[in-house]
């Protein structure tokens, strides 16, 4: 450089000799976090999938190829959990669909005091876990039931449980999955330009016509993709079908399996792996009809101002709000009730209520336990995936290859297939020793992390993904130019701007982990219960009482996480929590 | 002794070159203009500069030391340049002040000399008191400086512009310009500044660059791209110049005698004998009081700035139309004789024959 140019010459400070890099490949560091995510994702979904369809897939007996699962698919007691699984989550999909659809429209066309209150309640049955659900309705429906039994409603004391029966459980799993209707019908509404409404509208066309004869079209393929989540999601359902099925006889595939491993230890685990695959198959057809429901069926529909409600209507408002008071309200009104009574089969009165059970449950060292090996595996969990999920997003957003993209799409199984099958290939990677270690985690709490970290990771990924593929790349170009290498273009650059959807990943999985039960009802061990097991535990006793103040306090936990959100609602990117769009 | 030298650079995306073959040599303490329209691969050879894309083939050197090239590439953290991006891409999460630090503490700056330096380059730009503003609280032009502060503050030698201005209104686009000059001269550091629009270009660059479709047509001083340009392309794109083929019978000492609409000419030029283009602008054609090289007949006056912008429609030569100024009216179809002082001759490629023959084919029918 010339310095005689001007005075304030920069002085020249080129790295001699340049250490160059071969053309056309990406920095060592990019290199280094690809194999620190595939490390990850091969430990903690790749190598227990391979595992299980290995386990399905081995011989039989006799030495034929696929034999055993021949046999499997050949015995009663598959075709009779099978159509368990089919009659219930079938019907139960009939009842979320109606549900959920009906509350969609109801919401999206009616003008509504206490909107968002109301949005919460019909979303709460989607926050409290299914064990606490079928819980509530045991409680609820049952002989005993304080609030069936005021009004002189109850069965006869003696008589089983109504709900112990294949209707009964298609009734709670129906109640359960209808928010996953009523999210995607709700989001289809606000896409409907209020144009196409206001046209009908100009030539006299009646409200209600208005809503059959042109918005349900519109939203059709949506309400159909949105059934067909609820359908995988009852088919996976666990906590359910282990309350309400086990003591009324109703077998279907989850708790088949998890009865097979309870009885015959890991030597069953080759059959229920068939088993297994035959959730995840009916799964992945679920959604393979989703994927062309949403890209065959809908019709592109022009951008514009999106519909709001208009008109008020005093009977729909009372309607709505009865319904939604019967199946968010009423069921947990009954659980908290059941709790407050200090023995099992005690009237509910002013003069019997007690906080006995909670005190006897605080007291229990296997309960407070539970709540801290959950609290502490829910903000490990959280805590990991975000750790994974930022570079992981990063390689997504910025340097997609195959592999990187491959990856993607495989850490997405854990979350949508059954967890009853998760848990499995868990069973099957982790129950021999590890191969270096020579420790097996088995029978520890790792087992439950690294399963949930499985099944949580897509809970943070989206989020962050989403965000990082929304963000100006130019921002870590910036940082490169002054000088930053990968680790500080990472943690100054990349993070901050993915942070709020980090954290409200962080969040969700918080709140889903906390009260598990699938992965952790086949993956606990003694001194590494979860809140999830404890519940499932306590009613399977029969001391239901015990297990209604488990369930209530584990929900009054979850719902102080939700408000927690709630008040940090404006830190958080928007359309995050769900309630609150 | 050149400081930024590129031999050859090549790049293509999805088999489409978007820089094909680029070559050229800028001295220290240039202020190279990058012009040329949209999509002809400005940005992707800025971003060559900078280390954000690899060449697939050619060169480049920074102080005769190769930074891109067959032994591999020095990535854009060892380049130590300076690079204001046309989103600005300011840090949002950091103030103005952290925007500027970061670079610094990257290289590991002492804290009195970052904040020495802080100061220093918010005085150069004039936004002294904003230094705990956040990206989202400053204007438009703000945001310009404060991208163009971050970049001064680590006194790179080169600094790269893309499109900068092209978020600006007119007047401060002017503002801003004048700016860029005057820290230009004031850091004496070689700017590389891309840009769409050649007014821009002309008024503050010392060289200016002109691609076209990938491929660099001509590197050189403003007034020899508006007086000498070197390919038809760079003769009309610049100064909206006018192009007319030509027959170029000799040339000697930088004059082209040259045949145009019958008459036999001599205008400044090194084209040899062959076909040819004659390249001028509007401000070189006059009414002339008496025969002139060509004549022509008003199609359109309009009214502009004081005087008449003509489109006249020359008598003999295969172009729709030229454009003049006149001092008065005229109606439609009159003929006049015009005048041409200055005009620069390059060879025309015999591919553009064929144009020829249907003029030929036209004028004589
Ligand atoms: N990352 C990329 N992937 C594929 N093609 C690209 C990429 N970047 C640029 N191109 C293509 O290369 C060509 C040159 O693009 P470039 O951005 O360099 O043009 P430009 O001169 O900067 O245009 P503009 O003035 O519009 O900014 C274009 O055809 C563009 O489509
Ligand atoms: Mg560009």
């Amino acid at each position: 450089m010339a310095a005689d140019t001007a005075p304030s010459r920069p002085e020249p400070s080129r790295p001699t000799p340049p250490r160059l890099r071969r053309a056309g490949r990406s920095g060592g560091g990019e290199q280094a976090l690809l194999l620190l995510v595939l490390a990850y994702v091969a430990f903690t979904t790749l190598w227990p999938l391979a595992k299980l369809f290995a386990a399905a897939l081995q011989p039989g007996e006799d030495g034929s190829p696929l034999g055993l699962m021949a046999e499997v698919l050949a015995s009663r007691a598959t075709a009779r959990a099978l159509w368990g699984t089919l009659a219930t989550s079938g019907l139960s999909v009939v009842l979320s669909t109606v549900l959920g659809v009906g509350l969609a429209f109801a919401v999206g066309l009616i003008r509504l005091r206490g909107r968002t209150a109301l949005v919460f309640l019909i979303l709460t049955p989607l926050l409290i876990p299914s064990q606490t659900m079928a819980l509530a309705w045991i409680e609820l429906a049952g002989a005993n039931s304080p609030i069936l039994g005021a009004l002189g409603l109850a069965p006869p004391p003696g008589t089983a449980n109504p709900l112990y029966s294949v209707s009964g459980i298609a009734l709670v799993m129906g109640v359960e999955h209808m928010p996953l209707v009523f999210l995607a019908t709700r989001a289809a509404l606000r896409a409907v330009p209020a144009d196409l409404v206001e046209a009908a509208r100009v030539i006299g066309v009646p409200g209600p016509r208005i809503a059959v004869g042109i918005v349900l079209p519109l939203v059709a393929p949506s309400i159909l993709a949105g059934a067909l989540l609820a359908f995988t999601a009852a088919i996976g359902n666990f906590g359910v079908p282990a309350l309400l099925g086990i003591p009324g006889r109703v077998s279907v595939l989850t708790t088949l399996i998890y009865q097979r491993l309870n009885g015959f230890g890991p030597s069953a685990a080759g059959q229920v792996a068939v088993l297994a695959l035959i959730m995840a198959a009916l799964v992945g057809l679920a959604l393979a009809l989703r994927g062309l429901a949403l890209r065959r069926l809908a019709a592109p529909l022009p951008a514009g101002r999106p519909l709001e409600p208009t008109r008020s209507s005093p009977v729909g408002e009372i309607v709505l709000w009865l319904v939604v008071a019967m199946i968010a309200v009423v069921p947990l009104a009954a659980l908290v009730m059941t709790a407050l009574l200090p023995a099992v089969g005690v009237r509910f009165g002013a003069e019997t209520a007690s906080l006995a059970q909670f005190a006897a449950v605080i007291a229990n060292a296997a309960v407070r336990r539970a709540f801290a090996n959950s609290l502490l595996l829910a903000l490990a969990c959280a805590g990991i995936a975000v750790a994974v999920s930022v570079p992981f997003a990063y390689l997504v957003a910025r340097r997609p290859g195959r592999l990187v993209r491959a990856l993607d799409l495989v850490v997405e199984a854990p979350w949508v297939i059954p967890g009853t099958v998760v848990a499995l290939g868990m069973i099957l990677a982790f129950l021999p020793p590890l191969p270096v270690l020579g420790v097996s985690l088995y029978g520890t709490l790792a087992i439950l992390l690294v399963a949930y970290l499985a099944r949580f990771l897509p809970l943070v990924l989206r989020p962050v993904t989403a965000a990082a593929q929304t963000a100006d790349p130019s921002l870590e170009e910036a940082a490169r130019i002054v000088g930053a290498g990968l680790p500080r273009r990472l943690a100054f650059i990349f993070l901050p701007g993915v942070l709020p959807a980090a954290v409200a990943g962080a969040l969700l999985v918080v709140m889903t982990a906390l009260n598990e039960l699938t992965l952790s009802a086949l993956l606990w061990s003694s001194g590494h219960e979860t809140i999830g097991v404890m519940v499932f535990a306590l009613q399977y006793e029969g001391n239901s009482t015990a297990a209604a103040a488990v369930a209530v306090l584990s929900t009054a936990l979850l719902f102080g996480l939700c408000a927690l959100a709630n008040a940090g609602a404006r830190w958080l990117p928007d359309r995050i929590l769900p309630w609150r769009q | 002794m050149p400081h930024l030298v590129a031999r050859n650079l090549t790049k293509s995306f999805d088999g489409v070159r978007a820089v094909d073959q680029v070559s050229f040599a800028i001295p220290d303490g240039a202020f190279l203009a990058l012009l040329g329209p949209s999509g002809c691969g400005k940005t992707t050879l800025l971003r060559m500069i900078a280390g954000l894309e690899d060449p697939d083939a050619g060169e480049l050197l920074f102080d005769d030391v190769a930074v891109a090239g067959p032994r591999g590439t020095l990535p854009p953290e060892a380049r130590r340049l300076g690079m204001v991006f046309q989103s600005y891409a300011l840090w949002p999460h950091m103030t103005v002040r952290g925007n500027i630090e970061f670079g610094l503490k990257v290289q590991k700056l002492p804290a009195a000399e970052r904040r020495r330096r802080i100061e220093e380059v918010l005085e150069v730009v004039g936004l002294s008191g904003h230094a705990a503003r956040r990206p989202h609280e400053l204007s438009g032009g703000q945001r310009q400086r404060v991208a163009l502060a971050r970049s001064l503050a680590l006194r790179p030698g080169l600094i790269l512009l893309d499109e900068p201005l092209a978020n600006l209104d007119a007047h401060l686009r002017e503002t801003m310009l004048a700016e860029f000059r005057r820290i230009h001269s004031m850091t004496g550091a070689t700017f590389v500044f891309v840009t769409h629009d050649q007014e821009e270009a002309m008024a503050v660059a010392t060289h200016v660059a002109v691609m076209n479709r990938g491929r660099l047509e001509q590197v050189g001083t403003p007034e020899d791209l508006y007086r000498r340009p070197q390919t038809e392309s760079v003769a009309r794109f610049i100064g909206r110049g006018r192009t007319l083929p030509v027959e170029v019978m000799a040339s000697q000492d930088g004059l082209c005698t040259i045949a145009l609409a019958g008459g036999v000419l001599k205008v400044a030029g090194l084209a040899p004998p062959g076909p040819g283009w004659l390249c001028f602008h509007a401000s070189d054609l006059s009414r002339a009081p008496q025969r002139g090289p060509f004549a022509g007949e008003v199609v359109n006056q309009l009214f502009q700035n004081g005087v008449y912008a003509t489109e006249l429609a020359p008598l003999g030569v295969d172009v729709e139309t030229v454009s003049l100024a006149l001092p008065e009216r005229l109606a439609p179809g009159t003929r006049i004789e015009v005048g041409l002082s200055g005009g620069w001759v390059i060879a025309r490629a015999p591919s553009a024959a064929p144009a020829l023959t249907g003029a030929a084919a036209r004028s004589s029918a």
